[in-house]
């Protein structure tokens, strides 16, 4: 009887001391958003003379309206256009090449599957001179279309990665049969392929949107202009024209953060998986 | 007999047609976007280039032997390289901790998963930003909070000493949680049969944990590790945004100084040579880690 008390003992206090872990993590990790959401709302000054984490005099929205009526759509309706036709390239010319990897015996199969695997840890700056030299020369420079070849091309080793795995466990029976019936390769693709590769497509989109929404580098390196630029690069934009406002830099903060939120609350499942594609081998 | 081999080989170059028309578009854009950059990188490396003017001078290996004496080029890499170890030193044992957490407690703790969840969602420019104002001497949060205890002003990210623990400090926060999904995902492999059975035989949590978990789980951490690795290494955006690899060189990386001395003094061949330096250290780097990795697994 006593060795089950001091067991049931030994476990409430490991449970108290990993939960109060867990609370300290979980304060370090959401007080940041409190410092961001608590300081958008406030005054110019207000912050500095109340401090950071007292609450804002009044719920004041204008530091949003502001942001809003300037250029912040222009970002977003630029990111949204980019990430589009990025996405539906990626995700159609991925599956074009997994097909033949994953289906066909061919000699080069292999060696072609290795190379194009291998560039998942190729990093992007040693293509970044070159690829600005080549933008500007076919004149794409300074436009939301510049990004959208290196995105493409940067989402291609992953995508391919994932997606052959996938197509590898599509059962051959069903395509035996549809060949019976004289399909050739071409209509296999678009009726067979295509449709069984839906779940391993859908969480390659959300992988390869995420990074495709915040990607710095090249959308930083290939446009100049405000208004050609993407949402991550407008807090750029604010900091130069609010240097010292910091609310209204937490505003636009908490505005290019909230799309994704919002898809979080509304798909936290498929969104955990997706984003930790890159994680899972095979 | 013949017409059914040739059927065979006729077979074989509709095959070989259809691959090469599948592969070919995929191929042109690793081709555009990926080998040929890697080639005109290491071009570009032999020439002193503005980036703008048409007239390149050729200077040979010029640019790699400056590169190779070049300090500030090997603090950089220092840097990425000591942001390398710490990360998979803290970022790795917490994830497993907090997943460890999670699937021992079950549904009923899934709030901490979703708050945990949170940081990974924001971009690393917007992270960058946040925290700059967040770690700020006047006004940050750590401020405010040692002067709630009667303290001064704490200057994290301005101090030479403190910067670069700061920025790891940061990262961690922002990939603990992926991680943490991660080590979950490793945790949902091991079938319930084994816990079960180890539990039937008398194991407590924590020696389940120790003695069966963890084993099972090495495969899938030794992954996480080359993953957190390999991204260190080529880690840019947070800390191009944050500090700006200051103060001083306290914090710059290989990537930070690549793209100031390509594009902001428009030094793009020593760019190149830095970007070219770069590849190289982590291509052998990796095949080094991955081999090591590989032979302890067939032992």
């Amino acid at each position: 009887m006593d060795e089950i008390k001091k067991s049931k003992i030994k476990k409430i206090i490991s449970w108290t001391i990993a939960f109060i872990l867990a609370l300290i993590c979980l304060v370090v990790s959401f007080m940041p958003f409190v410092f961001m959401a608590l300081n958008s709302f406030k005054e110019k000054f207000e912050m500095l003379v109340s401090g950071v984490f007292a609450l804002p005099e009044s719920l004041n929205w204008s530091n949003y309206k502001e942001v809003i009526s300037g250029n912040f759509f222009r970002f977003f309706s630029n990111s949204v256009i980019v990430l589009a036709i990025s996405l539906t390239l990626l995700l159609f010319l991925s599956a074009c090449a997994s097909y033949p990897l994953s289906r066909f015996k061919f000699k080069w199969a292999n060696p072609i599957y290795g190379l194009i695997v291998a560039c998942m840890s190729i990093p992007i700056h040693i293509t970044l001179i070159p690829v600005f030299k080549m933008t500007q020369k076919i004149g794409l420079y300074d436009s939301i279309w510049a990004m959208i070849g290196p995105y493409v091309a940067f989402g291609v080793p992953i995508s391919v990665f994932i997606l052959t795995s996938f197509m590898k466990g599509i059962p051959r029976e069903i395509e035996e049969s549809m060949e019976i019936d004289g399909c050739n390769k071409y209509q296999m693709f678009f009726k067979m392929i295509i449709p069984l590769s839906k779940p391993g497509l859908s969480t390659l989109a959300i992988y390869n949107g995420v990074n495709m929404w915040n990607e710095f580098s090249f959308a930083y390196t290939l446009t100049q202009t405000a208004e050609n630029r993407t949402l991550p690069l407008a807090v750029w934009e604010f900091q130069g024209q609010y240097s010292m406002n910091i609310p209204m830099i937490m505003a636009v903060l908490t505005l290019s953060v909230l799309p994704m939120i919002i898809l979080f609350i509304f798909a936290q499942d498929k969104l955990v998986k997706g984003m930790t594609a890159g994680a899972v081998k095979g | 007999m013949e017409q059914k081999a040739s059927l065979a080989i006729q077979r074989q170059r509709a095959t070989r047609k259809a691959a090469a028309i599948f592969l070919a578009p995929v191929m042109i854009l690793l081709v555009v976007y990926i080998f040929y950059p890697i080639i005109d990188t290491f071009i570009t490396s032999t020439y002193k280039w503005n980036g703008i003017s048409a007239n390149k001078t050729f200077i040979g290996l010029g640019n790699w032997s400056t590169l190779i004496h070049d300090m500030n080029f090997w603090i950089a890499f220092k840097n990425n390289m000591i942001i390398m170890i710490l990360s998979i030193i803290i970022q790795i044992p917490l994830g497993l901790a907090m997943a460890t957490f999670l699937d021992f407690g079950g549904k009923k703790l899934n709030i901490f998963k979703v708050l945990w969840f949170i940081p990974l969602l924001m971009s690393s420019v917007a992270i960058g930003f946040l925290f700059s104002y967040a770690l700020a001497t006047n006004g940050g949060i750590f401020s405010t909070i040692s002067k709630l205890f009667g303290g001064g002003n704490i200057d994290l990210l301005g101090n030479p000493k403190f910067a670069l623990y700061t920025v790891i400090g940061v990262i961690c926060w922002q990939f603990a949680p992926f991680y943490m999904v991660y080590c979950m995902a490793g945790y949902s492999n091991i079938s319930t049969d084994v816990f079960e059975a180890s539990r039937i035989d008398g194991a407590t949590r924590g020696q389940y944990f120790w003695n069966v978990a963890l084993p099972l789980m090495i495969p899938s951490l030794k992954s996480a590790a080359i993953l957190s690795m390999v991204g260190s290494l080529k880690y840019f955006d947070l800390i191009y945004v944050m500090t700006g690899g200051g103060p001083g060189t306290s914090t710059e990386l290989m990537a930070t100084y690549m793209y100031k001395n390509s594009f902001s003094q428009f030094n793009m061949g020593y760019g190149s040579a830095i970007a070219g330096g770069m590849f190289i250290l982590i291509s052998l780097i990796a095949l080094f880690t991955m081999k090591i990795l590989n032979r302890n697994a067939e032992d």
